[in-house]
């Protein structure tokens, strides 16, 4: 621009000034959710990372089980494709539910958390918009996974309705965990820290648990962690409603292994109770550095 | 841990305000108190008769802020950042990208209307984030070291901006860490150090306080420096200051280029030889000499660290914004 004959913001200050306009705070709510969720919708299509890790990643997962372990793990009754894909799903759903800790801090470290702080728009907008984000990248990434699942031999061995519980619940329960990581990404403040940390507490959980092979085949101590974990529930949910338990498979005596779809719904209204309200209140204090 | 302590400032209605001092004076953090962004252990903070740490969602809708970094959405256009704030603000959909598209007219974005902010410049990054704080039109405009990272026309083109918005009567606290930033565009300067406000008046009073330009000398040969100083002295306007080696001299000077050839001339004619010489504007770090002992820049502080660490910092701030009262 020229920088010294012009002057581009002539009137900026003296036109008109748009008043706000004036609506009910609900409606101003939704509003600002749909703002900041549409934000986050625009970044899953700007950037690559995201694409792939949405779809590829799902893709090259459901294809490394089924075909490496699939000819060496035996499931008694049934095939470790079907075995295997609720664990596959749950895996990626609750990983999808990271985005929210590192693009948190990452907002925080560039200050955009500092501008929305100064814009008279609702506290739980940029996590409602955040939030969201998530649940639209496991939405797309469970799509992906299931047509790569079919394509395979993946069936789905129950009612159309029993079906959309089990996607209802993963989706869920990730979309819960997504505010748990919100608070820890506002906490931590280092996309790099709150995406190490993810990880080694992640693999664990999802790999010490029924996901991959079941339960009763694990060492006393693992399987103990396994049948209390809360992914064994959502995996255990998710095999039984989509009807993929293998006949005969001797279930756990746990609570949680034997009412898993209740055991989820309750993790699930626990972490929101918890998290929502914490994650509020953390946004409305903090400011970068 | 207390970033202000006792800070007392006055922004009068349609004037700008700067507030001058080093990294770490508390400028930010004054800022973010008076955005609603942080709330200080104690003090007062009004704006426009308005307290803002009891009621900081009546002050939201009246204030702009462009913080020290570009917070720009990387991934989204130009348009869409507006466009973004314009309905955050309320305005609705229509009236955020009526005034998305003005912005965009008046800030010369066009370039960047349409394309992922991320891949354009800090300046065109500090540009829309600029007008995003001009969405609406506020009271009070905030600006934390709006040239702070750009090149030397990107700043050039954010005075201009800050100049002609100041034309307008629009009230402005900005905050710099350079004395001539200051001068350009404020109509009053607070010099802040430790959290507290250590001289404040006019960009004239200031300058007339630490007295206009400076002659420098750089001896050849050091043994010369005495004979130097007394030559500096009869041309300038204050004792000379020298450096450790003994090579560089400084002087204040009124009529200083008048000063400088009548000084070139005496040590020529001595046979004193020069590395250079030449005149500088006083900077910061001869505010900050002067009013505090230590100097204002980071390699400054640290030859005078003892003399700056040492300075306890208390509990108490205030800090003060008043749009109508003063």
């Amino acid at each position: 621009m020229s920088t010294t004959t012009t002057h581009p913001a002539v009137a900026v200050a003296t036109a008109p000034a748009p008043a706000p306009v004036a609506h009910s705070p609900i409606v101003n709510w939704f509003s600002d959710g749909w703002i900041t969720t549409r934000r986050n919708l625009i970044k899953i299509k700007r950037v690559p990372d995201i694409v792939v890790f949405t779809t590829l990643q799902p893709i090259m997962f459901v294809l490394l089980f089924t075909y490496v372990y699939a000819g060496v793990i035996n499931i008694p009754g049934s095939s470790y494709t079907e075995f295997i894909m609720a664990g596959i799903f749950a895996q990626t759903v609750v990983f999808g539910s990271t985005y929210s800790g590192s693009a948190m801090a990452q907002d925080l470290k560039d200050g955009i958390i500092d501008r929305f702080r100064t814009l008279p728009m609702s506290p739980s907008a940029v996590l409602i918009g955040r939030t969201n984000g998530d649940l639209m990248i496991n939405t797309i990434s469970m799509a992906v996974m299931m047509g790569t699942g079919l394509i395979v031999g993946w069936r789905i061995r129950s009612s159309f309705l029993e079906a959309v519980a089990a996607i209802a619940l993963l989706l869920l329960f990730a979309y819960a965990f997504s505010w748990v990581m919100a608070f820890l990404g506002m906490s931590v403040r280092s996309p790099e820290v709150i995406n190490n940390v993810s990880f080694l507490v992640l693999f664990p959980l999802t790999f010490i648990s029924n996901a991959f092979v079941p339960s009763d085949t694990l060492p006393t101590p693992l399987r103990i962690f396994a049948e209390y974990n809360p992914v064994s529930a959502l995996v255990q949910a998710a095999r039984r409603l989509f009807g993929n338990v293998p006949p005969n498979t001797p279930v756990s005596d746990v609570w949680s292994m034997q009412n898993p779809e209740l055991t989820v719904l309750i993790g699930i209204a626990a972490l929101l109770i918890v998290f929502v309200p914490l994650s509020i209140r953390k946004f409305k204090k903090v400011s970068s550095r | 841990m207390h970033a202000l302590d006792g800070l007392d400032l006055d922004v009068p209605k349609g004037t700008v305000t700067a507030l001058l001092g080093p990294n770490g004076a508390g400028k930010t953090t004054t800022v973010k108190v008076l955005t609603t962004l942080i709330e200080p252990d104690d003090g007062v903070a009004v704006i426009d008769d308005i307290d803002v740490l009891k009621h900081p969602d009546r002050i939201r809708p009246i204030i702009g802020v462009s913080g020290q970094y570009a917070a720009v959405d990387e991934n989204l256009t130009g348009f869409e950042n507006l466009d973004m704030v314009g309905r955050l603000y309320h305005l609705g959909a229509k009236r955020s990208r009526a005034r998305a598209k003005e912005l965009i007219d008046l800030f010369d974005l066009r370039e960047a209307q349409n394309r992922p902010v991320k891949g354009f410049s800090g300046g065109m990054r500090r540009r829309i984030d600029l007008a995003g704080a001009l969405v609406t039109r506020p009271k009070v405009l905030f600006l934390d070291e709006p040239t702070t990272g750009l090149d030397p026309r990107g700043r050039l083109g954010m005075w201009d901006i800050i100049t002609t918005l100041a034309g307008e009567g629009t009230t402005v606290l900005l905050t710099t860490q350079y004395l001539e930033e200051a001068d350009q565009l404020a109509d009053s300067i607070s010099v802040i150090d430790d959290g507290k406000v250590i001289a404040k008046g006019t960009s004239d009073e200031l300058k007339a306080s630490i007295g206009g330009q400076r002659l420098e000398i750089n001896l050849v040969d050091s043994g010369d420096s005495e004979i130097a100083i007394a030559i500096l002295r009869r041309f300038g306007h204050s004792d000379p200051t020298v450096s450790a080696d003994g090579r560089q001299l400084t002087v204040k000077a009124e009529d200083a280029p008048v000063a400088l050839q009548a000084a070139l001339a005496e040590f020529s004619s001595r046979g004193i030889r020069l590395y250079d010489a030449g005149m500088r504007r006083p900077t910061l770090d001869d505010v900050f000499l002067r009013l505090t002992g230590h100097m204002a820049s980071e390699e400054g502080a640290e030859n005078g660290g003892s003399n700056k660490s040492s300075t306890a910092k208390k509990s108490k701030r205030a800090a003060r914004k008043d749009g109508t009262k003063a």
